[in-house]
C-alpha cells in the first residue's frame, strides 16, 4: 500500500515543463519526464484507502491504489498489468486527463493528492521504452466481424476489446488519419501523434482492421455493414456551437476545431492554400470559451506567434478553492479556477463577458467584438448597464461546445435519437433501436472526456461480445467481476 | 408438557442453553457415615445460594441438588414402611425417578420401565413414594413437577460383585430411557431417572438451592446417614421447567461448559460401533446405546461418557483425568511417564474441553478435577475431626478457625481425590504416577504412535507448470485482495493480517459474486457463560497437536490403541502429504478420493458426486484403509471440484452415521483453503489435517514475481504462511474458550447464514442455519460460475483474477454499504444541514432493490394506518435513545473522542468512554455549557482507568463482553499510541503497550457476571450497567442469563461493528448481523418473562431512520450509531486506525495529523437529528405515536416481496419476524431490576463511617463477615468519592476490620482513606480495581496451619487496581494483581498466572509462585523472595527480565514494604526475611518489564533534561 507514512513524509512532486519560452517555439510535448525512482517515491504518497475514492472518481475504475502500490515497489509489470485490466489506452489518458481521479484522492482533502495522472503515464511510457508492448494477437478468432465507426477513443477502444475477444473487427475513419479528437482535436503539444500512431500500429498487428478516408453513409455504402455480426456506432459528438450573433460571417471568426484540426494536420506535414489557412499569426486573437478546446486554441495561437490572446468566459470567475457547492471529492470541473499550460503560455482570461456582435471592417475582415459585462445572480445574468465595451481581434475561435454528433449516419442505419440529439442507447449494454447496432462515447452520451470514451467503448464492447456470444462475456468490466451473476 | 426444554420456536432453540453454577461437597475422609455430613452438605448448598439464580418468579430456582451414599439405615425404615424388606446394604440399588404426575400415565410408564428392568433380568424388591412438599417453589415450576418414586432392585445371582450389579443397573437404566423415550407413551416425557446404583443416591429437582431441604423431608431424616454429600446449585440461562437437568448427575457436578461438546458428542457417537467389553454382553452393550442422551445438558452429556468408561472397567480418577487431562503438552516439567499417560490417551479421545471444576464421587471415592485453564474456582479445607469441605468458594461452611488443619485451592488441571477406603486425601502427583504407572505408556507410544516426519518422503512430486496457476486461482476464487491483503502479511511476518473498522459488504447469500462456501459461516465465540483464552499469553494451555488415523474400542486399553499418526499441527506441506498418502506402516494404509465432477450445469452433478464421494468412502474404510484423502488436485478444464468444505462435512457425517467415522482420519487436499477461516471450518468440519496445495503454489507465483520482501526463501515463505495459519486457528479455537486442536476438531463451532435446511441438515447435521439459503443446485451454480471463469470455452488474452472488494472498496469488487457516494453524500448534508441531501444519502442505503447487502434490506415493512407527522413525539425524546459507539481515547484522537461526546450531550443522548478510561477534567462542564463527559463509562477487560471516581461519574456503566468486529478477543494499544495523556487516562506509564485481555478475568461464567453487575452497582448505585453481547447463534440464552444477572441494559451488538484493530479474519467472518440477534434476545426475553425488565439496545452498521425503525420493530427501544457520527466527523472509511494514520485526525494520536481533524460538533448533532427525523417520518408512516409502543412489533415488519436476486430468493426471515406471544405492553423495558443492594452489609458500614463521610473524623469499627457478604466495602467507598472526589480522605481515616470469611470482590473499588482489615479469609477478587483504599488479610490469629502455604485469597485479586496498598498474610490464587496498574501489595505466595497483563504499582512476594509468572507485563514491578531459585522456571520472560536488587533506594523501599507488612498482619514469613535483612535482599528476584524499564529511563532523562 505505497508506504504507510509516505504521505507524511513526501510532498507532492509533478514533473516540470519545460520554460514557455522554450516550448512555444514548436509543437513537441513539453513535458519533462521524472526519473522513474521520483515516480515510484511519488507512489509512496498513496495510502491505500478502505474506500479509494480515486477509483470511482476515475471513469474507467483504474484500480489506481494497487498500481501506486506496485509502483512504490518498483513491481512496474505488475503496475502495468493492473492498468492495462482497466484502460486500454493508458499513454493517452496519462497525458490529456483531467484527471478528476486526482480530485478524489483522499490526501487531497488536506493536503496535495497524489500524483495518479503522472503515475499512470509513467507505467505505460515505461513499458513502452522498456519493450513490454508488444504485439499479441488474440489466440482464438471467433468468425464474429464486427464494425466500429469512428477511430476516436471510444472506436478505439471499442475495437481492442473485441479483437481481444476474438472478434475480426473493422474500423472506419472518414479522416486521412486514425485518431478522431485524439488526432486532430488536441494539439501535439499536449499529445504527440506519434503516441497516437504508435497504439493504431499496435492494434493494426494485432488484428484490427483501419480503414481511414472511409465515411460510412457517405463514401462508404451503410449497405456494406450487413456484411458485419454487430456494428458499434462511435462518431463522436462534433457538431459544434455556435455562436449566432451580428457579424458572425467577418472573416476570421472561426470554429475551434476546424482551427485545431488544420494545425494538426500541418504539424503532420499537409500544406495548405493561403485561402485555407487559419492562422493567428500576428494577431488579436479571441477566444470565446473557457474550457479544454478554448485552452487548446490559446496553445495553438501562442505557437503561431499571436499579437495578443485573450480568451472569455460567459460565467463569472470561479473561486480559487472549492466551495461548499464544489466539496471534495467531487471534481469541480470549471466551478473551480485553474490554469491550463496553455493559459501559462500568455494569455488574458476575462470572465462574465457576453458577446454581442463580431464587428468587421470594410472587406468583412474581422476587428473586434463588442461585448457586454454581465452581473450573474445564481444561475441568472443580467448586462452590466454601460458596460459596453470593444476588443479588438483579427480571430475568434468558438470553442463553446459540441451539440451532438451529426446526424447522416444515424439517419441512414434507423436508430433513435435522444432528446439531446445523441444517439439513443440502453445505458447499460449500449443497444441502439436496432437490433446489432451499438453506441458508445460522445456519440451515445454526449460531449465528454476522452476517458469516458474510452470508458464506453470498452463497455460496449463487452455488450456487443455477450450478443455475439449468446450473453456470455470474457472482457472485463468496470464494475462487475467476470464471476458474478446478476439478477 | 415436556420436562425438558421447550420445543424451538422462533430464534430461540434449547440447544444454546448453558449454565454455571455452585458446586460442593463434604465428606468424612474416614468413610464415618453420619446425618451431619447431609446436613452439613444442605448448608453448603444454602450458603451457595447467591451463584444459582432465580428467573422472573424470585422463588422458581434454576435447579439444585444432593448425592449421597446410599443412607442404608434410612431405605430399611422406610421399605419396611412400604412393605417389603430390604437385604443388607450394598446387596441393593436404588433408583430415583421422575415419574409422570398423572397416575394413568404414570402407571402406563412404570409399567413399561418394570417390563425393561425383567428384560434385562433384574429383579424389583419394592417401590417407594417419596414424600415431598412444593409449597414454596413457583408456579411454573409446580406447572412440570413430576412425581418422585425410588424403586428398589436386589442384586442377583448374575452379579458376583459390587461392580457387576452396577453395570447390571447401568444397563437397566440405559435400556429403560431408551425405550421409554421412544415409546411414544403419554407423559414418557417425564420419565427421568436421576440415580441408580447400589452405592450412590441423588436428590435433585428444580429449586432453588434453599428450596430442597423443605421439598424432600427424606433429607431431614436423622437415619438419612452418608460420609459424603456432594451439592449443586445451578445457574442457567433458561427459566425454562427442566427438572432433569439440575444436578448432580449420576457420577458428577459440574460448574462450567463443554465448548467442544458438539464435536464429542459425534466423536462418541463414531466410536459406538467400536464398543466392545468383557464386562458386557453385546446384547447389553446394544441396550445402553446410544451412550450419550440425546436431550442432557452438556454436563448431563459428560456424566453419560464418564459412567460409560466407569462401567467399563477404568476408575473414577483415570476417567477424569482422560476426558479432562491436564496440559501436558508444553509442560517441561512433567514426568515423562505423566505425559505418555496424557498422549496415550489422547490418542483415544480428544479432551471434553472447556471452562471446568468437575466434582465427581462413586460413593467409595471423591473428588474433584479442574481444568487445564483453571478457569473455575475450587476451594478447600480440612478440619481437626476429618471432615473435608470443598467448594467455589471458601468459607461455605463456617468452622472454628482453630480446628481448620489445612486449606487450600485445586490448581488447574489437577485432580484432587478422597478415598474413603484409604480414609485419605491422595494427592495429585501420587494419583496421576498410579494411573500413569498402570501399563507401560510410554513404550506403546513409542511402537504405536507414528511421526509424521518418520515416514519416508516419497518419490518427486510433480507439480502442475507455473503458468497455469491463474486458472486455478480462478476456480477456486482467489482474489487480489488474498494475496495482497491476507496472504503477504502471512508470507512475509508469520502475522494474520489486520484490518480495521467494520465489515459492510453483502453477506455471501446476497452477493453477485460466486463467494467460496466458507463465506457462508460465520464463526461462534464464547460470551458470558464461558470465558475466551488469551493464547498468547497463556500459550500453555494451547495444543495444536492433531492425530490422523483409526480409534478403537474405548472399553479396552491395548498398545494398539496408539497406533496412530501424529501431526504437530493439522496444515500439511505438499510433502507431507505424500508421506502420509504414500504410508505404509503399522497397518496404515491411505486411499485418496477425488473430488471432481463433469462441469456441466443443470444435470445435478455435484449432488450425484456426493452420493459418489461417500460411497467411495464407505468402501475404502470397508476396504481397511484407515487415511482418507479427499482431493480437489484433479480440477481441469472439463471438471470442477466439489467444496472442499461440503465435501470433508459430507463424508464426515456420513461415515458417523455408517459407524465407520472412528475407523479412519479425515485428510483434505485442496485448492481452496488459504485464509484461517478456511482452515478452522475444515477441522471445525472433521478434517484432522489439510493441504493447501494451491496457497502455497500462488506463495511459490509471488515470490516468483517478487511480491515478497527480499530474500525470502520459498522454504521460509511457506514456514512461515503455515506459522501464522497455526497462530489464526489457535485464536479462532480460543476465542471460543477451546484449548486443543483436537477437540476443535468436528466441533462445528460454526453458524451458517444463507444455506438451505435440506443442504445443512444432510452434510452439516447439526449446524444452525436459520433463515434457510440457497440448495445445492445454486451451490452447483455458483461452483461453476467460477469454473467458466476460470476455463472459458476459448483462450483468450488472459484477465487477472477478481478484485475482490471485500476489504476495501473496488468498482469490480464486492458490494458495500459505505460506498464513495454514501460517504461524501452524509458529509455533505451534515455539513451544509441540509436534509435533502440527507435524505439522497438515505436513498442510496435504504432502497436496495435485487442488490441486497443487509438482511434488513430483504425487509420491508407491513402497512398502517399512517398518522400526521406532528403526533409522533418530538425528536428530543428520540434522540436520548441514541448511543454512540464505544471507542476508546486511545483508539480516537482527543480532538474527535470530545467532539462526539459534546454533541451527544447536547442532543441528550449517551456517549461511550471506550475502555480507556476518561481524563477527570471531563467530568466538569465547560463555561459555555457544553460537557465532555461520557455518559456511558465502559469497563471492558483491561479495565484501564476504572477507578471509583470513573464509576462515579457514569449514568450508565457498561461492561463489553464483546465487541462485534472481534468478539471473544483481547486488544492491544501499542507503546507507540501511549502518549503522556493516554498514559494518564489509563494509568499506565507512557511509552508501554497495553494488553486487554481476551476474557474478564472475573467473568469465567454467567454467575461471575452477575457478580461483577453487582460490584459495579455497588461502586455507583445511580447508574443503569449494561452488558454489551454480540449476536451469534444462542445470544438469546445468554440475554437470558444477562437479565438474570440483573443487567439494566442489554445491547446486541452485530458482527459489523467498528474497530480500532482486528484480525481479518475476525472482522469478517466472526458474529451475525444483528438482525438476527436482536430477534433472538427480543423473542427468548418474552418467553422467559424477562424483556420488561431490560432495555434492549443494539448497534452495527445503522445508518438510516429506516435501519432504526426496523431495529426498534425487532425489538430494540435504544440504538447505538457509531460509524454514521465519525462519518459526520470526517471519516473518510481509511481503514487504517490500527496503523495511526488516520489522515483525518480521527483514528490516530499523531500530533500532526490531529491538527487536520475537520470535525465539528454541528456536524454530529446535525446528523442524529437527521436520524432522529427520520424515525419520525417512519414512526409516522406507520402509525406510531411513541417509540414505546412500537418496540417489538414484528408483525409491522415483513419480508420484502420480489426479491429477485439468484441467491437471495431461497432464503425464509419468517424466524426473525416470529412474533413471541402477543403479549403487549411489556414488550419494552418497564419494569425495576432488583438488585438486591439493601442487602448489603455497607449500609452498616455507612452508619459507623458516619462522622468520616460527614465531617472527615476517623473512625474504628468491628464486623462479622460471612461468604454471602460481597462488594464488602465499595458503596461505602463510592460515597466517599461522591463527597471528596478522587483524593478521598486521608489514610485510615475509615478503618474497619472484619472477622470471618469475605465473600467476592471485598473491597472492590476501596478509595482513599477506607482500610478493610480482616482476619480470617477472603474469596475471590479481593480489591478489585482498587482505588486508593488499604486491605490487610490475615489468618485467625488463633489458626494453627502454616499461613504462607494455605490459600487466604482467592483468584484474580487486585484485577484492575489503580492504587492503594495491600497486604495479604498466605497464599493467594491464580491470576494474582491481574492487570494491576497501581496498587502496592504484598503476600506470601500465589498461583499461576501471577500479575499477569500488569502494567503499574508493586507487588512483593515472600514466598512461591505458580506458573507462567508475568505473562504480559508490560509495567510495575514484582519482587520475588526465591531462596531456593525456583521462581526463574515459572516466570514467562517473553516481556520481562529478571534482575537483582542493586541500588541502595530500592533495597531501602523494598525493606520498608515488608516492614510494613509485618506490622499489619504479624507475618512471620516477614520477620524471618527481615531478621537477616542483609542476606535476604541477595535473595529477591526482581521482575522487570522491559519495556517499563526503557521508558522510565526515557522519563528520567526528560526530567533531567529539563531540571
Amino acid at each position: 500500500m505505497g508506504k504507510v507514512t509516505g504521505f507524511k513524509e513526501f510532498g507532492r512532486k509533478v514533473p516540470s515543463y519545460l520554460p514557455v519560452e522554450e516550448r512555444v517555439k514548436n509543437y513537441d510535448e513539453f513535458v519533462v519526464q521524472m526519473p522513474v525512482e521520483e515516480v515510484q517515491t511519488q507512489g509512496a504518497r498513496c495510502m491505500d484507502c478502505g474506500i479509494p475514492f480515486c477509483h470511482t472518481g476515475c471513469p474507467l475504475g483504474n484500480i489506481i491504489p494497487d498500481f501506486n502500490d506496485h509502483v512504490f515497489n518498483g513491481k512496474w509489470e505488475a503496475a502495468l498489468k493492473s492498468l492495462l485490466s482497466t484502460n486500454n489506452f493508458p499513454e493517452f489518458t496519462g497525458r490529456i486527463c483531467p484527471a478528476p481521479c486526482e480530485s478524489a484522492c483522499v490526501l487531497g482533502i488536506n493536503k496535495p493528492p497524489v500524483t495518479i495522472k503522472n503515475i499512470e503515464v509513467s507505467i505505460i511510457d515505461h513499458a513502452y521504452a522498456q519493450g513490454w508492448i508488444k504485439p499479441t494477437p488474440p489466440p482464438y478468432r471467433t468468425g464474429k466481424k464486427v464494425a466500429v465507426i469512428g477511430s476516436g477513443p471510444a472506436g478505439l477502444a471499442a475495437a481492442d476489446q473485441l479483437n481481444k475477444a476474438g472478434h475480426l473487427v473493422t474500423v472506419y475513419e472518414r479522416s486521412d488519419r486514425l485518431g478522431g479528437l485524439l488526432r486532430y482535436g488536441i494539439p501535439d503539444f499536449k499529445l504527440s501523434k506519434k503516441v497516437v500512431q504508435r497504439r493504431a500500429d499496435l492494434m493494426a498487428a494485432e488484428g484490427v482492421t483501419f480503414r481511414t478516408n472511409a465515411e460510412v453513409g457517405k463514401n462508404v455504402s451503410v449497405e456494406e455493414l450487413k456484411a458485419y455480426d454487430a456494428v458499434v456506432l462511435a462518431g463522436g459528438s462534433t457538431l459544434a456551437r455556435d455562436l449566432p450573433i451580428p457579424g458572425r460571417d467577418a472573416k476570421g471568426v472561426y470554429l475551434a476545431m476546424d482551427f485545431l484540426r488544420q494545425n494538426n494536420k500541418r504539424v503532420a506535414g499537409d500544406t495548405f492554400t493561403a485561402e485555407e489557412e487559419i492562422k493567428s499569426t500576428g494577431k488579436n486573437v479571441v477566444v470565446i470559451g473557457g474550457g479544454d478546446t478554448g485552452s487548446d486554441c490559446v496553445g495553438t495561437s501562442i505557437r503561431h506567434g499571436a499579437k495578443s490572446v485573450t480568451q472569455i468566459e460567459l460565467l463569472p470567475k470561479p473561486p480559487e478553492t472549492r466551495t461548499v457547492e464544489t466539496p471534495w471529492p467531487q471534481h469541480p470541473g470549471p466551478r473551480m479556477l485553474s490554469t491550463s499550460s496553455s493559459q501559462a503560455e500568455g494569455c488574458v482570461r476575462d470572465w462574465s463577458v457576453l458577446s454581442k456582435e463580431f464587428l468587421k471592417d470594410a472587406e468583412g475582415n474581422l476587428t473586434g467584438i463588442r461585448a457586454v459585462r454581465l452581473k450573474w445572480e445564481g444561475p441568472k445574468f443580467t448586462e452590466v448597464e454601460g458596460s459596453e465595451f470593444i476588443m479588438p481581434a483579427e480571430r475568434v475561435y468558438l470553442a463553446m461546445g459540441f451539440l451532438h454528433p451529426e446526424h447522416s449516419l444515424p439517419d441512414q442505419l434507423g436508430v433513435e435519437k435522444d432528446e439531446r440529439g445523441n444517439v439513443k442507447a440502453n445505458p447499460k449494454d449500449y443497444s441502439t433501436s436496432v437490433p446489432g447496432i451499438f453506441a458508445a462515447g460522445d456519440m451515445r452520451r454526449g460531449q465528454s472526456l476522452v476517458v469516458w470514451a474510452i470508458s464506453e467503448g470498452r463497455e460496449c464492447a463487452r455488450s456487443v461480445d455477450a450478443y455475439l456470444n449468446g450473453g456470455v462475456t470474457r472482457l472485463e468490466a468496470k464494475a462487475k467481476s467476470l464471476a458474478e451473476v446478476s439478477a | 408438557m415436556e420436562t425438558r426444554y421447550p420445543l424451538a420456536e422462533g430464534l430461540y432453540d434449547p440447544r444454546y442453553e448453558h449454565d454455571a453454577c455452585g458446586v460442593g461437597f463434604v465428606v468424612h475422609i474416614k468413610g464415618q457415615k453420619s446425618h451431619e455430613i447431609v446436613a452439613q452438605g444442605i448448608q453448603l448448598l444454602v450458603n451457595l445460594e447467591h451463584r444459582g439464580a432465580a428467573g422472573a418468579e424470585h422463588n422458581s430456582g434454576d435447579g439444585a441438588g444432593i448425592l449421597t451414599q446410599i443412607p442404608h439405615k434410612f431405605f430399611a425404615k422406610k421399605a419396611l414402611d412400604a412393605g417389603f424388606t430390604l437385604p443388607a446394604a450394598g446387596d441393593y440399588g436404588v433408583g430415583q425417578l421422575f415419574l409422570p404426575l398423572d397416575k394413568t400415565e404414570r402407571e402406563a410408564v412404570r409399567a413399561l420401565f418394570v417390563k425393561c428392568a425383567a428384560e434385562c433380568g433384574q429383579t424389583i424388591l419394592g417401590w417407594r413414594s417419596v414424600p415431598t412438599y412444593n409449597g414454596d417453589v413457583g408456579e411454573s415450576v409446580k406447572a412440570v413437577e413430576p412425581s418422585h418414586e425410588q424403586v428398589f432392585f436386589g442384586r442377583g445371582a448374575d452379579a458376583p460383585d459390587a461392580a457387576a450389579f452396577e453395570r447390571k443397573l447401568y444397563v437397566v437404566r440405559k435400556y429403560a430411557e431408551r425405550t421409554i423415550r421412544e415409546s411414544g407413551l403419554p407423559g414418557a416425557g417425564h420419565f427421568y431417572c436421576g440415580s441408580l446404583s447400589s452405592k450412590t443416591i441423588v436428590y435433585k429437582g428444580l429449586f432453588t438451592s434453599t428450596q430442597v431441604l423443605d421439598y424432600f423431608p427424606d433429607l431431614t431424616d436423622v437415619d438419612f446417614e452418608s460420609a459424603l454429600a456432594l451439592v449443586h446449585s445451578r445457574f442457567s440461562t433458561n427459566t425454562f421447567p427442566t427438572w432433569p437437568l439440575a444436578h448432580p448427575f449420576r457420577y458428577l457436578a459440574h460448574n462450567g461448559e463443554i465448548n467442544t461438546l458438539r464435536g464429542n458428542e459425534n466423536w462418541m457417537r463414531a466410536r459406538e460401533s467400536l464398543l466392545e467389553s468383557k464386562l458386557f454382553t453385546n446384547d447389553e452393550i446394544a441396550k445402553l446405546l446410544p451412550i450419550i442422551d440425546p436431550q442432557g445438558s452438556d454436563s448431563a452429556k459428560l456424566d453419560n461418557v464418564v459412567e460409560l468408561l466407569l462401567m467399563g472397567g477404568r476408575s473414577l480418577p483415570h476417567v477424569m483425568a482422560m476426558l479432562i487431562p491436564e496440559a501436558w503438552e508444553k509442560d517441561p516439567d512433567m514426568s515423562a511417564e505423566k505425559r505418555a499417560f496424557y498422549e496415550y490417551h489422547g490418542t483415544i479421545m480428544e479432551p471434553w474441553d472447556g471452562p471446568a471444576s468437575v466434582a465427581f464421587t462413586d460413593g467409595e471415592i471423591i473428588g474433584a478435577t479442574l481444568d487445564r485453564n483453571g478457569l473455575r474456582p475450587s476451594r478447600y479445607q480440612l478440619t481437626s475431626d476429618n471432615v473435608l469441605v470443598m467448594g467455589s468458594e471458601a468459607g461455605v461452611l463456617a468452622f472454628p478457625p482453630e480446628n481448620i488443619v489445612l486449606k487450600g485451592r485445586l490448581q488447574p488441571g489437577k485432580m484432587f481425590v478422597v478415598s474413603l477406603a484409604e480414609g485419605r486425601i491422595i494427592p495429585d502427583e501420587e494419583m496421576k504416577h498410579t494411573l500413569a504407572s498402570r501399563q507401560p505408556y510410554e513404550e506403546w507410544l513409542r511402537k504405536g504412535k507414528i511421526d509424521l516426519a518418520s515416514l519416508s518422503p516419497s518419490r518427486e512430486i510433480k507439480q502442475p507448470a507455473p503458468e497455469t496457476v491463474l486458472r486455478r486461482q480462478k476456480f477456486f476464487g482467489y482474489t487480489l485482495e488474498d494475496l495482497k491483503i491476507l496472504m503477504s502479511p502471512m508470507v512475509n511476518g508469520g502475522e494474520e493480517a489486520l484490518g480495521s473498522m467494520g465489515t459492510d459488504t453483502a453477506l455471501a447469500v446476497l452477493s453477485d459474486k460466486s463467494r467460496n462456501l466458507f463465506d457462508y459461516f460465520h464463526q461462534l465465540f464464547a460470551q458470558v457463560t464461558n470465558p475466551p483464552i488469551d493464547k498468547d499469553r497463556e500459550e500453555m494451555v494451547m495444543s495444536l497437536t492433531t492425530f490422523v488415523g483409526k480409534e478403537d474400542n474405548l472399553l479396552e486399553e491395548t498398545p494398539d490403541h496408539c497406533r496412530t499418526i501424529e501431526l504437530p499441527h493439522p496444515v500439511l506441506t505438499n510433502d507431507e502429504l505424500e508421506r502420509l498418502r504414500w504410508v505404509d506402516k503399522n497397518h496404515f494404509q491411505a486411499k485418496t478420493i477425488p473430488l471432481v465432477f463433469k462441469a456441466e450445469s443443470g444435470t445435478n452433478r455435484l449432488e450425484k458426486a456426493l452420493e459418489r464421494i461417500r460411497r467411495l468412502a464407505t468402501e475404502a474404510v470397508q476396504e481397511g484403509y484407515n487415511v482418507l484423502v479427499l482431493s480437489d488436485r484433479p480440477v481441469d478444464s472439463d471438471h470442477a471440484a466439489i467444496p472442499s468444505l461440503l465435501a470433508v462435512s459430507a463424508v464426515h457425517h456420513h461415515l458417523i452415521r455408517e459407524g465407520l467415522r472412528a475407523r479412519c482420519g479425515l485428510v483434505i487436499e485442496t485448492g481452496e483453503a488459504r485464509e484461517v477461516h478456511h482452515f478452522a471450518l475444515l477441522l471445525g468440519y472433521g478434517a484432522s489435517a489439510i493441504n493447501p496445495y494451491l496457497a502455497f503454489e500462488s506463495i511459490e507465483d509471488m515470490r516468483r514475481r517478487k511480491l515478497f520482501k527480499d530474500g525470502l526463501t520459498l522454504e521460509k515463505a511457506e514456514q512461515n504462511y503455515v506459522k501464522a495459519v497455526n497462530k489464526g486457528l489457535l485464536k479462532v479455537i480460543s476465542k471460543m474458550g477451546i484449548s486443543t486442536i483436537q477437540s476443535y476438531i468436528g466441533a462445528q463451532i460454526f453458524e451458517a447464514v444463507g444455506l438451505g435446511n435440506a443442504v445443512v441438515d444432510e452434510y452439516f447435521t447439526g449446524t444452525a442455519s436459520r433463515i434457510g439459503g440457497i440448495d445445492l443446485a445454486t451451490l452447483e451454480e455458483e461452483t461453476l460460475v467460477r469454473h467458466r471463469f476460470a476455463y472459458p470455452s476459448h483462450e483468450e488474452e488472459p484477465t487477472d483474477i477478481e478484485v475482490g472488494g471485500q476489504y476495501q472498496w473496488r468498482q469490480r469488487g464486492e458490494r458495500h454499504m459505505l460506498t464513495p457516494d454514501v460517504v461524501h453524500k452524509l458529509q455533505h448534508a451534515v455539513r451544509t444541514n441540509n436534509y435533502k441531501l440527507y435524505e439522497e444519502y438515505t436513498r442510496l442505503i435504504d432502497v436496495q432493490g435485487d442488490a441486497p447487502i443487509t438482511l434488513r434490506g430483504l425487509l420491508d415493512f407491513a402497512a398502517g394506518e399512517p398518522i400526521p407527522l406532528e403526533e409522533v413525539e418530538p425528536a428530543e425524546n428520540i434522540l436520548k435513545r441514541f448511543a454512540s459507539g464505544a471507542m476508546s481515547f486511545g483508539s480516537i484522537s482527543w480532538e474527535a473522542h470530545t467532539t462526539l461526546a459534546m454533541a451527544m450531550n447536547r442532543i441528550g443522548a449517551r456517549s461511550n468512554t471506550g475502555e480507556g478510561g476518561e481524563d477527570p477534567l471531563r467530568f466538569k462542564p465547560l463555561p459555555n455549557g457544553d460537557s465532555m463527559r461520557s455518559s456511558i463509562k465502559q469497563v471492558a477487560s483491561g479495565r484501564f482507568g476504572v477507578t471509583s471516581e470513573y464509576l462515579v461519574n457514569a449514568d450508565e456503566i457498561q461492561i463489553k463482553m464483546a465487541q462485534g468486529a472481534k468478539p471473544g478477543e483481547g486488544g492491544q494499544l501499542p507503546g507507540w499510541k501511549v502518549d503522556k495523556f493516554i498514559a494518564k487516562t489509563r494509568h499506565s506509564t507512557q511509552g508501554v503497550g497495553l494488553i486487554s485481555p481476551p476474557p474478564h478475568h472475573d467473568i469465567y461464567s454467567i454467575e461471575d457476571l452477575a457478580q461483577l453487575i453487582f460490584d459495579l452497582k455497588n461502586s455507583n448505585d445511580q447508574a443503569r450497567i449494561s452488558v454489551k453481547l454480540v449476536a451469534e447463534v444462542g445470544v438469546g440464552t445468554v440475554a437470558a442469563g444477562v437479565a438474570k444477572a440483573h443487567s439494566d441494559v442489554i445491547l446486541i451488538a452485530g458482527y459489523d461493528g467498528g474497530t480500532g484493530a482486528s484480525p481479518q479474519t475476525s472482522i469478517k467472518h466472526a458474529g451475525l448481523p444483528w438482525e438476527l440477534g436482536l430477534s433472538e434476545a427480543h423473542q427468548v426475553l418474552i418467553k422467559n418473562g424477562l424483556r420488561s425488565r431490560v432495555v434492549l439496545q443494539t448497534d452495527g452498521m445503522l445508518r438510516t431512520g429506516r435501519d432504526i425503525a426496523i431495529a426498534t420493530l425487532l425489538g430494540a427501544e435504544e440504538w447505538g450509531v457509531a460509524t454514521g457520527g465519525l462519518i459526520a466527523m470526517g471519516c473518510i472509511m481509511m481503514r487504517k486506525c490500527h496503523l495511526n494514520t488516520c489522515p483525518v485526525g480521527i483514528a490516530t494520536q499523531d500530533p500532526d495529523l490531529r491538527k487536520l481533524f475537520p470535525g465539528e460538533i454541528e456536524h454530529v448533532v446535525n446528523f442524529y437529528k437527521f436520524l432522529a427525523e427520520d424515525m419520525r417520518k417512519h414512526m409516522a408512516a406507520l402509525g406510531f405515536r411513541t417509540v414505546d409502543e412500537m418496540v417489538g412489533r414484528v408483525d409491522r415488519l415483513k419480508a420484502r416481496e420480489g426479491v429477485n436476486h439468484w441467491k437471495a430468493k431461497h432464503l425464509d426471515l419468517d424466524k426473525i419476524l416470529y412474533g413471541m406471544g402477543k403479549q403487549v405492553g411489556n414488550m419494552h423495558c418497564c419494569d425495576k431490576q432488583d438488585h438486591g443492594l439493601e442487602k448489603a452489609l455497607d449500609w452498616k458500614l455507612m452508619e459507623a463511617a458516619k462522622p468520616a463521610l460527614e465531617s472527615g473524623k476517623p473512625v474504628k469499627a468491628t464486623f462479622e463477615i460471612r461468604n454471602v457478604h460481597r462488594t464488602a466495602g465499595t458503596i461505602l467507598s463510592s460515597n466517599v468519592t461522591r463527597k471528596y472526589g478522587a483524593a478521598g480522605l486521608p489514610e485510615d481515616t475509615i478503618h474497619l476490620k472484619f472477622t470471618g470469611s469475605a465473600g467476592q470482590s471485598f473491597g472492590a473499588f476501596a478509595t482513599p482513606g477506607v482500610t478493610l482489615e480482616i482476619e480470617g479469609e477472603a474469596n475471590d477478587y479481593v480489591g478489585k480495581g482498587l482505588s486508593g483504599g488499604n486491605i490487610i488479610v490475615y489468618p485467625p490469629k488463633v489458626s494453627t496451619f502454616v499461613p504462607a502455604d494455605n490459600v487466604i485469597v482467592g483468584n484474580v485479586c487486585f484485577y484492575g487496581a489503580t492504587s492503594g496498598e495491600a497486604y495479604i498474610r498466605g497464599k493467594a490464587g491464580e491470576r494474582f494483581c491481574v492487570r494491576n496498574s497501581g496498587a502496592e501489595v504484598v503476600a506470601e505466595s500465589c498461583g499461576d498466572h501471577g500479575c499477569e497483563y500488569m502494567t503499574g504499582g508493586r507487588l512483593v512476594l515472600l514466598g512461591s509462585i505458580g506458573r507462567n509468572f508475568g505473562a504480559g507485563m508490560s509495567g510495575g514491578i514484582a519482587y520475588l523472595f526465591d531462596p531456593e531459585n525456583k521462581a526463574p522456571a515459572n516466570i514467562n520472560r517473553e516481556m520481562v527480565d529478571l534482575e537483582e536488587v542493586t541500588e541502595a533506594e530500592e533495597a531501602i523501599d523494598l525493606k520498608a514494604r515488608i516492614e510494613r507488612h509485618f506490622e499489619y498482619t504479624g507475618s512471620a514469613a516477614a520477620k524471618e526475611i527481615l531478621s537477616d535483612w542483609k542476606n535476604s535482599l541477595k535473595k529477591f528476584v526482581k521482575v522487570m518489564p522491559r519495556d517499563y524499564k526503557r521508558a522510565l529511563a526515557e522519563m528520567a532523562a526528560e526530567t533531567m533534561a529539563k531540571g
